[in-house]
């Protein structure tokens, strides 16, 4: 028995059966395989999974910014009543950026260097809001204020090069939310920046998404950023939507053979554990056979899992995991 | 980066497979590969002269003195009943030895004074650099003129001229590499693992470096060519009785108002078509030296 | 246990260069310094792990590449297994010391070299230190492969014909194959997936256990450290603020930096309690450094005295705490 992981109110986004491809020469590359999500209204939901799992093209997806050789081959991508995937151009840059904001793991580079900082924010109330000039400089400097910048209008004289790494990416939250979007995709927001910095990046996006109401898709590797950030999580794995689950659930009893050996493997702060590797290694997406493409390392592996794939399941209220072990209950969620 | 298991693209193939990839690389550079098989051509000719060349390259023939193309003569010939083909292809000789040979002397000695201005940097640097400035605030025609006027008209000083233009084009095209990659962490490993510094540049610093120097390089073949050819065009470096293109298209242009244009066109276009082949491989050879390519493009 | 290294007062000081700091002298000021490493020390004992952590700007690469001499310090001394380090030619450095002090890199694919294969990499380090014959070197080169987990089929690859982790287990074979005393390792798995870092830390811990080995492990990836190290040094802005054995730092952390690096690291529990430590501001430019503590300006529990130089002071048996206010 399965059912799509639909909530009763109607999310701000909701993904179903996203597949992306890229062609190559060897070959196509399933870059994402069936993964069906949604984000609701004023949430954090965590995207997790490592490089080559399908997030950031996800998110991409998501934009419908995907171009050659890659292209979206099948799903649909529903913005409130609106399928982006079906939508024109000149519709989704209306969406862009305006409804839907994006911040990027390398904010230094996602800044304009030659102009100054307030300008670039002020452009975004000119372009979006029609505000004129004084106007806009002004909303600018209040929304760099909004996310902690000290001295703003000083502040908004200088340039990026002038700015850490910590402050950038608070100068494209500030851009993000100017146009108050009702969802904020944050790829890997934190990487590069110093461990006590993103802590205050993350507390900040908690806050501003509970202030602002948009609601956030925040795209991570790291477990520890889920646990503190995010109040519900869906893990994939090698283009697959594996688990979905509010943020306690998952933690306490992951379900997915793949989340649990995840959560087995990091090392903790807090006290000193015995670390188990996940095994086996992330399959090759050329090609891809059919079936559950955690087949290759789980130990519950049956037959079935290499040729179909399993949907997701709700196994508790608001669980859901893909897995036909954990269906049969051959592996019994701990 | 994820432990993802390394793509067949990427893993050696067997045989079968590679000739496979070899295949589609040739279908894509197609054009590439045209050129290639152009310089062949033209490489195998110039050592084979002496038996592919339907006529001694001296050989005159009174009678036959400024006939068109027929049978006997596929190109025409000259005022002295010389057989253009034949001249042609010996003349390849000198044009390919002069091309290939100041390439490589300029290649060779502005490859190696570049990384030790990029390695060593400071008042070496500084020197060498004020060197290579100087030199190229002048014209490279114009220096190569006046170089082989100075030491006289001969294959050897044409050779010498054009490489000595071209060494500071190698020279910071090299030290520019070197500048960027003496930074990257494989030199740092290379360092820390206890390597002298002949070998850290050797071995690891000039192989890396490669890839603009290969363009370059092709370019540059070109380059010589025809400023070989220019200088004979004016009267300078190879001279008659030698035959190379240049000079032959000099002396070919005055028979055009008389109507034996063959004689102008024909080593016109042999430079033409060598100039092309050399641009035409550059970014594909490059890319097929560099192991990062092999399986993929 | 036996000190393996001991490392005194180390000191690394770069003076500004550029046509700003021209002016600056010209108009009468003083020559500015980035004082990146600012009187450090340190001792690693045999077979141990010494884990030295901080955050972007503490000055612990340069500390690492301090060590193996890929820059010299401006000061102080560094003792490795009797031997002092810094008067040494470098040919004395390259033949006596290298093969025992080797490194390990951050960036898997930045430090193989693209052109080489697995082979040469981890084979040149015999070549250019010991008198092995070629096949000594080959069978010594298929041993440490098979023994980072690379099967030695792969020895005749290119980097890029490897994922990640293989890239790294090749940087750890080349680093091991001399048998050396000390691995510096600078940040080794920051570069990594998260399922490859069990891997690659078990994989740490099981050579250093076996042969005896010890390590300088740079990280900013506190649980990591906390695993692998027995010892944990702190540094902020070119100076030690906290040295303690591993436990005893991440439990009962002293100083102030410590408190707030370890408030800052997310634990992967939704339900554990946060420590609401926080520093304001943020980290300083390593070229003006105040007078006295160096977390003055940031510091929630800041007081007037902490404008005098610093004492260092032992809270605990074995944990030291450079602090005032402990």
């Amino acid at each position: 028995m399965s059912a799509s992981p639909i909530p009763s109110s109607t999310p701000v986004i909701d993904v179903r059966d996203l597949a992306v491809r890229f062609t190559s020469d060897h070959g196509e590359i399933e870059a994402v395989d069936g993964a069906s999500f949604a984000v609701r209204e004023g949430e954090i939901l965590g995207l997790v999974g490592e490089s080559g799992s399908g997030k950031s093209v996800t998110a991409t997806a998501i934009l419908q910014l995907i171009r050659k050789p890659g292209r979206m081959v099948r799903g649909s991508i529903l913005f409130g009543a609106r399928d982006l995937g079906q939508l024109p151009e000149s519709e989704l840059q209306e969406i862009r950026g305006a409804e839907i904001a994006m911040i990027s793991q390398t904010p230094r580079t996602s800044l304009n260097p030659l102009i100054t900082v307030g300008e670039q924010v002020a452009r975004l109330f000119v372009l979006h809001a029609g505000l004129s000039k004084a106007e806009s400089r002004k909303r600018a400097i209040e929304m760099l204020t909004l996310v902690g910048i000290p001295e703003p209008a000083r502040r908004a004289r200088q340039y990026a090069h002038q700015f850490s790494g910590g402050m950038c990416q608070r100068v494209m939250i500030a851009m993000a939310l100017a146009t108050s979007p009702r969802l904020l995709i944050a790829d890997e927001p934190t990487t590069g920046l110093d461990v006590s910095t993103s802590a205050r990046i993350l507390d900040l996006l908690r806050d501003l998404g509970a202030k602002t109401g948009a609601s956030i898709l925040l795209i991570t590797h790291d477990l520890g950023v889920v646990a503190t950030t995010c109040q519900r999580v869906a893990v994939m794995h090698a283009g697959q939507v594996v688990e979905i689950a509010p943020v306690r659930s998952l933690f306490r009893k992951p379900a997915h053979p793949y989340t649990r050996a995840l959560v087995r493997s990091i090392p903790r702060i807090d006290r000193v554990i015995t670390m188990e590797p996940v095994p086996g290694s992330v399959p090759s997406l050329l090609n891809a056979p059919p079936g559950c493409r955690y087949a290759g390392r789980c130990p519950w592996v049956e037959e079935r899992c290499r040729r179909e794939k399993p949907a997701l399941m709700e196994i508790e209220p608001d669980h859901f995991v893909a897995c036909f072990a954990v269906e049969d209950g051959r592996a019994n969620p701990v | 980066m994820a432990d993802v298991a390394p793509s067949p693209a990427t893993v050696p193939t067997p045989t079968s497979a590679a000739l496979r990839l070899l295949w589609i690389r040739v279908r894509r550079n197609w054009l590439s590969t045209i050129a290639l098989a152009i310089i062949a051509i033209m490489l195998i000719a110039a050592v084979l002269a002496n038996w592919i060349a339907p006529y001694d390259a001296d050989a005159t023939d009174a009678e036959a003195a400024l006939q068109g193309m027929s049978l006997q003569h596929l190109l025409g010939t000259d005022i002295y009943g010389r057989d253009l083909l034949s001249r042609i292809i010996f003349a390849a000789r000198i044009d390919l030895t002069v091309a290939f040979g100041a390439t490589a002397v300029a290649l060779v000695i502005g490859s190696t004074i570049g990384a030790i201005s990029g390695l060593y940097r400071g008042w070496v640097d500084l020197i060498i650099m004020r060197c290579v400035d100087s030199i190229m605030a002048f014209p490279a025609f114009i220096l190569a003129m006046a170089i082989t006027a100075a030491l006289g008209n001969s294959v050897t000083n044409v050779l010498i001229a054009i490489s000595l233009t071209q060494i500071p084009n190698y020279l910071r095209l090299i030290r520019g590499e070197i500048l960027h990659i003496r930074e990257m962490e494989y030199a740092d490993a290379a360092r820390v693992v206890g390597n002298p510094a002949w070998r850290l540049v050797f071995i690891h610093l000039l192989p890396n470096c490669l890839p603009p120097i290969i363009v370059q390089a092709t370019l540059a073949m070109g380059y010589a060519l025809l400023t070989m050819a220019a200088l004979s065009f004016i009267g300078l470096g190879i001279q008659p009785p030698q035959s190379e293109w240049g000079s032959m298209t000099a002396e070919g242009a005055q028979y055009i108002v008389t109507g034996e244009w063959w004689l102008f066109l024909y080593p016109g276009l042999a430079i033409v078509l060598m100039v092309l082949s050399f641009n035409l491989i550059g970014d594909s050879l490059r890319d097929f030296l560099d192991p990062r390519m092999r399986g993929i493009r | 246990m036996p000190t393996l290294c001991e490392v005194t007062d180390l000191k690394a000081h770069f003076p500004l260069r550029g046509a700003g700091t021209l002016l600056r002298q010209l108009k009468g000021g003083a020559p500015q310094v980035v004082r990146a490493v600012d009187g450090v020390s340190f001792k690693v004992e045999d077979g141990e792990t010494l884990g030295l952590v901080g955050e972007s700007g503490c000055g612990k690469s340069t500390v690492a590449r301090s060590l193996v001499r890929l820059l010299q310090p401006t000061g102080g001394t560094i003792r490795f297994d009797g031997t002092e380090l810094t008067g040494l030619s470098k040919s004395d450095f390259d033949h006596k010391v290298r093969p025992h002090l080797q490194m390990v890199f951050q960036d898997p694919t930045a430090s193989l070299n693209p052109r080489l294969t697995v082979r040469r990499m981890v084979e040149e380090p015999l070549k250019l230190h010991t008198p092995l014959t070629a096949a000594e070197r080959r069978e010594r080169t298929a041993a440490v492969l098979e023994e980072v987990g690379l099967g030695v089929e792969l020895a005749d690859r290119y980097p890029h014909e490897l994922s990640g982790g293989q890239r790294q287990r090749v940087n750890i074979a080349r680093a091991l194959v001399t048998n050396p005393r000390l691995l510096v390792l600078d940040e080794p798995t920051s570069a990594l997936d998260v399922s490859l870092r069990a891997r690659v830390i078990l994989l740490l811990e099981e050579l250093r256990q076996r042969h005896g080995l010890s390590y300088l492990f740079i990280s900013h990836d506190l649980a990591t450290v906390r695993y692998l190290a027995q010892r944990v040094a702190v540094m902020y802005l070119g100076v030690i603020v906290e040295e303690a054995d591993a436990a005893e730092l991440f439990d009962h952390p002293a100083h102030p930096y410590t408190r707030a690096l370890l408030a800052a690291v997310p634990v992967p529990d939704p339900d554990a309690k946060r420590d609401p430590f926080v520093l304001s501001g943020e980290i300083p430019s390593p070229i003006d450094i105040p007078e006295g503590c160096r977390l003055r300006a940031r510091c929630p529990l800041a007081q007037p005295t902490c404008a005098q130089p610093v004492p260092v002071r032992e809270v605990a048996p074995n944990h030291f705490v450079a602090c005032h206010l402990v």
